[in-house]
């Protein structure tokens, strides 16, 4: 049995935050992470290695720099990790993001008892759009917002937090799950780990490796393969100074709901 | 010194550890009602951290020094006593062991103490015998397969904690100041050796100390460390791993005296301004800072040396750990100056970690004991 984590290297967003001049996020300023749900998925198929000696994959679609965080996952215990990179997978929107992602899985090949776990969303794109869609694009089964995860042989059991309570859902592998930050506490890496993860296998995926596969096409990839185009972005402006509502108890209430209503707050 | 990515990533998770897991709630309460924190031992050994730099034969991580005070100095800049838990299984602990134990007691004794499992502790003071060890009093009389040891060690690291003490007896008496002493291995629960009070110490709650007594105890010739006789010149080979393991510590308190005390000056207001823009602050920083980095190049550097087997090495780390300690006075009392009253309050970081720096220029060989083994090896 194999586990796929999907993972994302994002930038830390809990720090200052910087702008470029034409309002785009500065990345390079910026610290960067390992997405926070990825790393709570990572942690349950590490579970899951502890219980059943399965071998788990990190696999990443990023800049050549991305290898520094899958070295990081594999001193957490992840076997090894897969970086797929190449200039013609830039300025993907969801919909390429996933297209590569699930080719590139498909190339490693998805076995009956298989397992892909996805974070519930990345920190910066937010569109928690990636993890259904490679789905999607392997014809597999997909669970999401799971917080908690048990295995019944081929059978996985997972309990989906709802806005309002939980669902529990049984799914068959092969299957892709996308994990919650409640679902646990990831580990640290050990010493060890980190002493040896600068050995273990990375292995790169760029376009040449994976053009063959059928989900890989010019058209469905990149920026030319994107149905979406970002055709701006800006800072949200900041808030102005607060205002004082003048008047009794019961007309300065109603003015705030007005307040509040009209921006839809409630 | 620039650090490849290897090193960047141990620091990075050892600062991740450190901040996550050593709570304020868990300082304050190890501060005020002393004793020791079980469950951090072992979420500390689950990651590898009390056999960072035991070979992995022996169950540890296999790491080198260079790892090993990067571990110390992250742990210690969030709490100087719980950057002594990892501490002492790597150096004073296991340190005998490894250059003087015999392959039956290696295999035997470190691997518990590089999971965590059990404890050692390191017994050569004595009240009459500090700095000059050779004033070593207790005795061990050879009786068939056993020595027996009498005598009592006090102001001992975690010995109320302890599975085994490494102690240091005197076997000959016929030979004079530190020859003639010879080390052993000294189950805990053997007949004979109970433990003094716990002392009540100024700073680094959290680690009790206590005394050693030893009345008569039967310790088997099997556990005889090291050659008979020379017990004390090969421990000082080990003495220097310890050394340098201060020096860490030292730095750990003095990077946190120097990140409060810039994170106060910004915030605290007088005379209309932020007391970092006046001056005679801002320059007390400036110094702080430098002589933190001064330190931090010499560790780093002498832990490259001490790997390397480089001849001067042992004397480096001396020079590491009375300039690292010293140091960190200094700069633990600047903080408190800035801080002004606040920094005299529980309530402020500072004022512990001014506390904990002290015992740095007393412990593993005072300053001038550290002076007397520089300027000897220089003046010989
Ligand atoms: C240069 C550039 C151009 C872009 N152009 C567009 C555009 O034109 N239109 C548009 O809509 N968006 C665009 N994007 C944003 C891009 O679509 C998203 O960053 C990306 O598709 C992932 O979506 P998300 O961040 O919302 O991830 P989510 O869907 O929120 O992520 C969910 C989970 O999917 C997995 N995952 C997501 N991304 C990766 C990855 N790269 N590798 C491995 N696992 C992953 C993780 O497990 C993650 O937790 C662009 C981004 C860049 C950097
Ligand atoms: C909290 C704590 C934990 C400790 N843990 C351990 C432990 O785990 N194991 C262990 O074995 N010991 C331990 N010690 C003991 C410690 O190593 C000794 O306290 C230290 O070596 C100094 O010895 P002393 O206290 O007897 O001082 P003394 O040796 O009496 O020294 C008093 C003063 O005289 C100075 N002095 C002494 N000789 C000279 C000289 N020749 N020239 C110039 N100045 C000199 C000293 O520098 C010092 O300033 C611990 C001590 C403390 C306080």
């Amino acid at each position: 049995m194999r586990i796929y984590v999907c993972v994302k290297q994002v930038p830390d967003t809990s720090g200052k935050v910087a702008v470029n001049e034409n309002g785009t996020l500065n990345r390079a300023s910026m610290e960067t992470i390992v997405n926070p749900d990825d790393l709570s998925a990572m942690e349950q198929a590490l579970e899951i290695k502890d219980q059943t000696g399965c071998r788990v994959t990190a696999v990443t679609m990023g800049p050549p720099p991305a290898e520094g965080m899958l070295r990081e996952l594999i001193a957490m215990g992840a076997d090894d990790g897969v970086l797929i990179s190449g200039r013609e997978f830039g300025g993907s929107d969801t919909y390429a993001t996933s297209q590569i992602i699930a080719a590139a899985i498909r190339h490693l090949g998805l076995e009956e008892e298989d397992i892909i776990f996805c974070g519930r969303q990345a920190i910066d794109g937010d569109t928690a759009q990636v993890g259904p869609q490679i789905a999607e694009k392997l014809d597999i089964s997909q669970v999401t917002y799971a917080g908690k995860v048990e295995m019944d042989g081929k059978l996985v059991r997972v309990m989906r937090l709802m806005e309002d309570g939980y669902m529990t859902v049984e799914a068959q592998t092969p299957c892709l799950i996308t994990c919650v930050k409640e679902l646990n506490r990831p580990r640290y890496m050990t010493v060890r780990g980190i002493l040896e993860c600068y050995d273990k296998p990375v292995t790169v995926l760029d376009y040449e490796a994976l053009k063959d596969e059928p989900l890989i096409d010019p058209g469905t990839i990149g920026l030319a393969g994107s149905p979406t185009n970002i055709f701006k972005s800006f800072t949200p402006p900041q808030k102005g100074a607060g205002v004082m509502l003048e008047g009794a108890g019961r007309e300065a209430v109603r003015g705030l709901v007005e307040r509040l209503a009209a921006r839809h707050v409630i | 010194m620039i650090l490849s990515d290897k090193y960047k990533l141990l620091r990075k998770n050892f600062r991740n550890f450190a901040e996550t897991e050593f709570t304020t709630e868990i300082q304050e309460q190890l501060d005020r009602e002393g004793g020791f924190n079980w469950d951090l031992h072992y979420k500390m050994a689950k990651y590898g951290f009390m056999g960072i730099k035991l070979p992995v034969e022996y169950g540890g991580q296999g790491g080198d020094t260079l790892a090993y005070v990067l571990m110390v100095e992250e742990f210690a800049r969030v709490c100087p006593v719980l950057s002594i838990y990892a501490n002492t299984p790597n150096s004073l602990g296991s340190g005998p062991l490894l250059t003087c134990g015999t392959p039956e007691q290696k295999k035997k004794y470190i691997p518990p103490l590089a999971s965590g499992e059990k404890k050692i502790v390191f017994a050569l003071t004595e009240p009459g015998a500090g700095s000059d060890a050779g004033g070593t009093l207790t005795r061990a009389v050879k009786d068939g397969e056993y020595y027996v040891l009498s005598g009592r060690k006090c102001f001992i690291s975690g010995a109320p904690l302890a599975d085994y003490a490494v102690i240091y007896a005197k076997t000959n008496p016929a030979l004079k100041g530190n020859k003639g002493i010879s080390m052993f291995i000294v189950d805990m629960k053997l007949p004979g050796v109970s433990l003094g009070k716990p002392e009540l110490k100024m700073g680094i709650n959290g680690y009790p100390t206590s005394d050693i007594i030893l009345e008569n105890v039967r310790v088997h010739e099997s556990d005889l460390l090291g050659p008979l006789d020379k017990g004390f010149s090969t421990a000082l080979k080990t003495l220097d791993g310890g050394r340098l393991g201060v020096a860490a510590q030292s730095l750990g308190i003095a990077q946190c005296c120097l990140e409060e005390s810039i994170r106060y000056a910004k915030e605290r207001k007088q005379f209309g301004r932020p007391i970092a823009k006046f001056q005679a602050i801002s320059f007390m920083i400036a110094d702080m800072a430098t002589e933190i980095e001064a330190a931090r190049e010499m560790i780093y550097s002498t832990a490259l040396a001490k790997d390397a087997g480089e001849k001067d090495a042992p004397m480096k780390c001396s020079m590491c750990k009375l300039f690292a300690s010293e140091m960190a006075n200094r700069v633990a009392y600047k903080a408190v100056q800035i801080h002004g009253g606040y920094g005299y309050m529980r309530d402020y970081k500072v004022e512990r970690m001014y506390r904990d720096a002290r015992i740095t220029t007393i412990y593993e060989g005072t300053s001038q004991v550290q002076q007397m083994v520089i300027a000897g090896n220089l003046l010989k």
